[in-house]
């Protein structure tokens, strides 16, 4: 099952009330959190996606499990481009020839619904604690959608000891190589 | 204000006539640019329902008062919404019933012509999705060409003329909708025939439809002949009714031919297409009246709503009958083909009878334009 911070029961409703039913719910998401739409409604997948593009969220996926539709969509951010201070950085075209740990910190149902072949995924908000997992020996490459996620998970790693690390830029949104699915 | 419901029928009213109407359609931008109901005198607003959902003020300048406003979506529901919105703000607008799933499955029945002793010819025009069904009738007796899943439609309509179908045709494997031929001649005790080369793998029983049958319809005798007419499948069939019409099921259309890749075999069947429209056809009668199996556009239309016109006129103005060079008539009909119908694999299945999909499935798979023709 693909990790979400809510769940939305939207199942048996007909168009519109799917769409209605989550743009309530998601206010109660804090930015960056996904939530997990399930619908029967077979048009609730083109229409959610086309919705969550208008007002600035991101539309993860759907998979299909019987007659159920399991929609993710991760909270959209209005907080403005901050610079990614971290100076350590490596180009995203690049990572394919580097030795070492590909680090995805993007939220489990980001990581899902597509990845770079071989990354591991620590979703930002649980690094600290398990940072136990990643070796300070080890090149370690973060990757995040667009670089935001990873500037910050780069710093809070060389915090911690880590001095070969590297913030990946751009991001996943970049990305044309192979994709590697979890769903 | 009052929110009004608009039937299906309601807007074939407004297509065939050729009046004015404002569509405001609110599902999403690629399912309108895919597909969307079509008149000469209709205009369009497109905006997604996701978009109204804190209000239609916004909107409120492009709608017009001084036109019929029908709001459009998939189903109804978002209509509905939408539709109460507007009323709300003081604006008489309708709805349509169904949506874009009713519009697709609605048919109307219209009359061709008068045959001889008292016979009629009905074509009957699926103006959502481009399907055109025939029935020819004849002193209590009918036969049925091209008919499409909605089979009550055609049952209904033999019961109202007092008439017994005897004889249920396709004029091949159809791809691009679900024929309702094999269900109407179940539910009759009609025969259904079926070119076999086009029914190799079909798993029920059907009646060989192969070149030069004839079957009479009624004591009149209505003469239905059939016409080997290869191309857009390898068992494609025509036929020519009392003499005078030739029903050209998907291999020649108003204002384009048939394609002849949906089964996967452009390459070896371009050569019939070939021989079909530049050889059989040729030594027809000029003055025999085209009736396709679909329409692409709504400017196909005759002025009464049908789609029809003399075999002569084709000769000379439709650009596929008029591409002299054979290579370039093979590149025409093989590269840069449109995209192929919704689910037109699937479609093949249940048409040969090998999955039977509930009705909800069906209306899926049939969802959007035909695409049958290439131009």
């Amino acid at each position: 099952m693909i990790q979400a911070n809510h769940q939305l029961d939207a199942k048996g409703l007909a168009c519109p009330m799917p769409i209605v039913k989550t743009k309530k719910a998601i206010t109660e998401l804090v930015e960056g959190q996904v939530l997990e739409v399930q619908a029967t409604d077979k048009g609730s997948k083109a229409d959610l996606a086309a919705w969550a593009s208008t007002v600035g969220h991101q539309y993860l996926g759907t998979v299909e499990e019987g007659d159920v539709l399991y929609h993710y969509i991760r909270k959209g951010s209005n907080e403005p481009e901050v610079e990614k201070s971290f100076e350590q950085t490596v180009p995203l075209e690049e990572i394919e020839s580097r030795a070492g740990l590909i680090l995805d910190v993007r939220e489990a149902a980001e990581y899902a619904f597509g990845h770079i072949e071989g990354a591991k995924s620590i979703p930002m908000g649980e690094l600290e604690t398990r940072l136990e997992e990643l070796n300070k020996e080890d090149d370690i490459y973060v990757v995040c959608r667009t670089g935001k996620r990873s500037n910050l998970a780069a710093q809070l790693l060389a915090s911690k000891g880590f001095t070969k690390v590297y913030n990946v830029l751009p991001g996943m949104t970049e990305w044309d190589g192979k994709i590697t699915k979890d769903i | 204000m009052t929110v009004n419901k608009w039937t299906a029928a309601n807007v074939a009213r407004r297509v065939i006539d050729n009046e004015e109407l404002f569509i405001l359609d609110v599902r999403n931008a690629d399912a309108f640019a895919d597909w969307k109901i079509e008149g000469h005198k209709f205009e369009y607003l497109n905006i997604p329902y996701f978009e109204l959902l804190d209000g239609v003020e916004e909107i409120l300048p492009k709608i017009p008062t001084d036109k019929e406003v029908l709001v459009v979506c998939a189903k109804e529901g978002s209509s509905i919404m939408v539709a109460e919105m507007l009323s709300e703000e003081g604006r008489e607008v309708a709805y349509l019933e169904g949506g874009m799933k009713s519009w697709s499955s609605y048919l109307e029945p219209i009359k061709v012509a008068d045959l001889d002793n008292g016979g009629e010819l009905y074509q009957f025009v699926r103006l959502g999705k481009g399907c055109l069904s025939y029935m020819v009738i004849s002193e209590g007796e009918a036969a049925i060409i091209d008919a499409v899943r909605f089979t009550d439609v055609f049952t209904s309509f033999a019961k109202e003329k007092g008439v017994e179908i005897k004889h249920v045709f396709d004029t091949h494997l159809h791809a691009d909708h679900i024929s309702g031929g094999r269900h109407i001649a179940d539910a009759t005790g009609a025969t259904y025939y079926l070119p076999p080369k086009d029914a190799t793998e079909v798993v029920f029983y059907y009646t060989a439809l192969t070149d030069g049958l004839n079957v009479k319809i009624g004591a009149s005798q209505i003469d239905v002949n059939a016409l080997y007419s290869p191309g857009h499948t390898i068992g494609s069939t025509s036929f020519v009714i009392d003499n005078k019409f030739l029903l050209t099921g998907d291999i020649l259309f108003i204002n384009s031919i048939g394609r002849p890749d949906l089964a996967g075999l452009a390459e070896d069947w371009v050569g019939d297409l070939r021989e079909t429209l530049y050889t059989r056809y040729r030594e027809l009668a000029e003055d025999l009246v085209v009736l396709p199996a679909h329409f692409m556009i709504i400017d196909e239309l005759n002025e009464d709503g049908t789609v029809a016109r003399r075999l002569g006129d084709l000769f000379k103005e439709n650009h596929g009958l008029n591409i002299e060079d054979e290579a370039e008539f093979r590149s025409t009909v093989t590269d840069n083909l449109p995209p192929q119908p919704n689910a037109y694999e699937q479609i093949r299945q249940v048409n040969m009878g090998k999955i039977t999909p509930d009705h909800d499935e069906q209306t899926e798979m049939e969802i959007g334009p035909n695409r049958c023709a290439v131009r």
